[in-house]
């Protein structure tokens, strides 16, 4: 089936299978890795998204659900090089270890803090409750999020 | 001087992970690459009948399928490395071949153009299974009459182990002693690393090459042993750990999904891959904990404790993995805690059941034996009607015992337990709590004040007690343009070497942190190494690249005073120079760099080039430790707990880059307070797992956590010349009795004086509401 999507900005149209998985055509037809795959069943986050503005766990969702999507990846968040302020924040605070939930995490906060701009530590836990961290114990990723909004303003 | 050695810097490794531009296994693609998956067994206990694999090869897109029979005597077997006396080890075939020992364990392989395709042959994949008898409780497991997990050994005993020390006779005589017994249950837990384990074998025929990506936290480790399973030679055999998210010790492994991926590559001529799914990672890869432990606590009536005994069964599943029976002897190593208990009595049994593995799980073995013995100060403490600090203070060595030597066999390098626990008694508010709580309790409101003053055995280990070597590899180089690069045996995973190691020899060197790059991971690059595990990586492989960095020092100062005419020992590294300590006479880095490396006027006896290594020996373990002190509320309407504050002192020894040792510290005490209060990885009574998904197993989530408020205390350890002991599972191996402490201590007015984990809220309810049976 063919399907248009607009990628990090970029319009591109693919054929693909109807059982492709959004994740693996991220990962596999358009060459992004860096949308991780973590457990395959919409528990872990490592695979979040944004699908028009919103995030999504792309592991449970079809390639065809995006048709006519813009979709942005952790590959597309830095603009002219320069790092988003979660990025950025993530660096600062320690927000990341071994990195494999970051993408996810990172486009998790981003949908908190464009519905939350001022979240309170405990709004950022429940807000963040989607996606798993087996590194960090979540503290220096609440933080992260803390210095993020404090830039955006 | 001002040193980077201490200072809080930035990862040097986030820029392209925080872009999604680094590569973990599962991203790479390599020309004419195929896709492998795995068929498992849904028995705990059978022999296999029949493996029909015709349907699955006749599937479109299907290159090959691959049963046990298929290689038997061609893959070497599953590696176990740990050597104990009497130690029985089953034959461990990386594809099953006449019986299946667990659910999970690969009985075919299927390789396919695709990775979908490949799935789906493997369900047409027919075996036929004839069912044996489960064994699932380790302790049934015992019984002279039980079924065997392994038909050609005798029982399922895998192992006895004992460690005697004291002067049991005398203690035992001695009836002024309190014996106090309890037995406890150190629950299965599974690692759930975010990245599940994956694997590219990559077989070039032509150069008899073998090239191994492969999620490892031990490339080198499992170079020997590929090139032993698949028969390639050694040198031309090369592992890369590439970017590996998260291990907690379950890629501290070989297996035999490795060994397969080798065989079919050398097979096919074709690089092969295959990715771990998160059933698969809950079903097949190494689980940890799992301990029965019944305990004996001899105390005086002022709550000195004068010996301990413990029983332990050790669940270890039903194969070996790499250091599967070594893991609960460390339960014994270190029993007696942060306590001078001078007679020790431990009973190790490990058994063989029809589960997968056990084996080293972020602590491995420490947490059991911390678990045990701060459980054990509390029923003291509860015994005697003391407070569980005043406890621990008693039965703490002065600072000035250091270095102590138990009867456990192991000597304790330094510590001050007394500071860690004063300041975590000030730092928690704890007297306040105390008042607080007997406030709460006459309104029906119970919180319960934890306390653990733990001590661990890490930076693993002095080569004569390891399994396979203890020491490790770090080498510096100085390049033409002055930028310097470091290579580490160590292959961290998450923790942040590359930019501790940076601050090492920039701090060393004196040039720019930015100047300085850290490789590891790649047994082409790095010649030799061990790996990372154990909290070793900064203590024994930072030490080899401190020393290194000495080596080099003393090299270029002997450069440097040749063509300044000057002594060697007058010189200091600062600021890109090297110069007189009055600053009268220098040369750049760049410069030294150029007069060693082009070599046009060297002093007699140097050699060209800037390149100098160290393989560093510990002299012996190092032991961190700490004092941790959780509050919690348990709800007596429905028995929920909710830890309400978590306060956090520990001692690391010096500290090289506060914000990685607090990161080391908040995710060691999420997984330490997950097992407490949440985790608990299931089999049913016929050996099905239970919880084989993360709908199932309960990995903590960011809502469940309060603000960990930490602070650190710094006893430097005498083991290596930089201080460090190391942190990467201090967290862990602190915070699990801290939490189940407050829980019991809440739970008091009801007569509660144990519960086992996990503390969930139906089995708190029960106690609160039928108290505990006399």
């Amino acid at each position: 089936m063919k399907i248009r999507v607009k990628l990090n900005g970029q319009a591109r149209e693919d054929d693909v299978e109807p059982r492709l998985l959004l994740v693996q055509y991220l990962r596999e037809v358009a060459g992004l890795t860096g949308t991780h795959i973590g457990c395959e069943t919409s528990i872990c986050g490592a695979c979040t998204v944004l699908l028009n503005g919103e995030a999504v766990k792309s592991c449970t969702l079809f390639a065809v659900q995006a048709d006519g999507a813009e979709i942005l990846t952790i590959e597309g968040l830095a603009q002219d090089g320069e790092l988003h302020p979660l990025q950025q924040g993530f660096w600062e605070e320690h927000g990341l270890q071994c990195g494999f939930c970051t993408p996810g995490m990172i486009l998790a906060a981003h949908q908190l803090l464009r519905r939350n701009p001022h979240p309170s530590r405990e709004e950022i836990r429940k807000g963040l409750e989607g996606n798993l961290c087996r590194c960090t114990g979540y503290q220096h990723i609440v933080k992260a999020v803390e210095w993020a909004a404090q830039k955006i303003g | 001087m001002p040193t980077l050695l201490g200072e809080r810097i930035k990862r040097k490794e986030d820029p392209r992970l925080i872009q999604g531009r680094g590569h973990y296994v599962d991203d790479f693609k390599l020309d004419g690459m195929v896709h492998m998956a795995f068929a498992r067994s849904v028995h705990a206990h059978a022999r296999v009948k029949r493996v029909n694999t015709e349907a699955a090869r006749a599937l479109p897109g299907v290159i090959a399928v691959y049963t046990g029979a298929d290689l038997k005597g061609k893959v070497g077997l599953v590696p176990c490395a740990a050597g104990m006396e009497g130690l029985k080890v089953p034959e461990h075939p990386c594809l099953a071949i006449d019986t299946v020992n667990y659910v999970g364990e690969p009985v075919a392989a299927v390789v396919a153009h695709d990775r979908s395709v490949a799935r789906d042959a493997v369900d047409l994949i027919e075996i036929d299974y004839d069912p044996l008898p489960a064994v699932v409780d380790p302790e049934k497991a015992l019984a002279p009459d039980a079924p065997r997990v392994h038909e050609k050994l005798a029982d399922n005993v895998a192992f006895v182990a004992k460690l005697e020390g004291g002067d049991w006779k005398a203690v035992e005589a001695d009836s002024s002693l309190k014996v106090i017994k309890q037995r406890m249950i150190n629950q299965r837990l599974a690692p759930v690393s975010m990245e599940t384990r994956g694997v590219i074998a990559s077989y070039s025929p032509g150069e008899d090459t073998l090239t191994v990506w492969s999620s490892t936290q031990i490339p080198h480790i499992l170079k020997t042993q590929l090139a032993l399973m698949s028969g390639v030679d050694e040198a031309r055999t090369r592992v890369i750990a590439p970017e590996v998210g998260g291990g907690f010790g379950s890629k501290l492994n070989v297996y035999g999904e490795e060994g397969v991926a080798c065989y079919v590559s050398k097979q096919l001529g074709k690089p092969v891959k295959w990715i771990e799914g998160r059933r698969e990672n809950l079903l097949g890869t190494i689980h940890g904990r799992d301990q029965i432990n019944d305990l004996e606590v001899y105390a005086t009536p002022e709550g000195k404790v004068v010996g301990l005994k413990c029983w332990i069964i050790a669940d270890l599943g039903a194969y070996h993995q790499l250091l599967t029976p070594a893991i609960p002897t460390l339960t014994a190593l270190m029993i007696v805690g942060s306590y001078n208990i001078r007679n020790v009595f431990v009973e190790t049994k490990g058994v063989f059941t029809n589960k997968m593995a056990t084996d080293a799980y972020r602590g491995a073995g420490r947490p059991e034996a911390t678990y045990i013995i701060e459980r054990a100060m509390d029923l003291v403490a509860h015994e005697l009607k003391l407070d569980p600090a005043a406890v621990r203070e008693v039965n703490f060595p002065s600072p000035k015992e250091f270095p102590l030597s138990l009867p456990t066999g192991v000597t304790y390098d330094s510590a001050n337990y007394q500071k860690t626990l004063k300041k975590a008694l000030k730092l928690s508010g704890y007297a306040k709590l105390r008042k607080e709580q007997e406030r709460l309790r006459k309104k029906g409101k119970y919180i319960g004040i934890g306390l653990s003053t733990y001590v661990e055995i890490c930076a693993m280990g002095p080569s004569s007690r390891m399994p396979a070597g203890g020491w490790e590899f770090g080498a510096v180089h100085v390049d033409p343009t002055g930028k310097v690069t470091v290579l580490s045996g160590t292959s961290p995973h998450g923790q942040g070497e590359e930019t501790s190691f940076a601050q090492i020899v920039a701090d060393g060197l004196g040039v720019p942190f930015d100047d300085v790059t850290v490789f590891h991971g790649d047994t082409f690059q790095v010649p030799i190494g061990i790996g990372t595990f154990g909290s070793r990586t900064t203590a024994v492989g930072g030490t080899a690249i401190y020393e290194a960095v000495l080596r080099l020092k003393k090299k270029m100062s002997r450069i440097a005073a040749h063509k300044l005419g000057i002594k060697p020992g007058e010189l200091e590294f600062k600021d890109g120079k090297i110069q007189t300590a009055d600053g009268q006479k220098s040369l750049s880095f760049v410069e030294v760099a150029g007069e060693a490396i082009f070599a046009k006027q060297l002093p007699p006896g140097i050699e060209p080039g800037l390149s100098e290594q160290c393989v560093f020996e510990p002299s012996n373990y190092t032991f961190p430790f700490g004092a941790h002190v959780a509050v919690v509320e348990v709800d007596a309407e429905t028995g929920e707990v909710r830890l309400r504050n978590y306060y956090a002192v520990d001692d690391c020894g010096r500290i090289l880059n506060p914000m990685l040792v607090d990161g080391q510290i908040h995710g060691g005490l999420a997984q330490g307070i997950g097992q407490a209060m949440w985790e608990e990885h299931v089999y049913d009574e016929n050996g099905q797992l239970v919880t084989g998904t993360l709908m199932d197993y309960a990995v903590p989530k960011s809502f469940q956590f309060p603000w960990f408020d930490t602070e650190a205390t710094e006893t430097r350890s005498p083991v290596n010349p930089l201080g460090v002991k190391g942190v990467g599972e201090a967290g862990t191996i602190g915070s699990t009795p801290a939490v189940v402490n407050a829980v019991v201590d809440a739970l008091a007015p009801f007569g509660v004086k144990h519960v086992d984990m996990p503390l969930k809220p139906e089995k708190i309810w029960r106690l609160m509401k039928d108290g505990v049976k006399a």
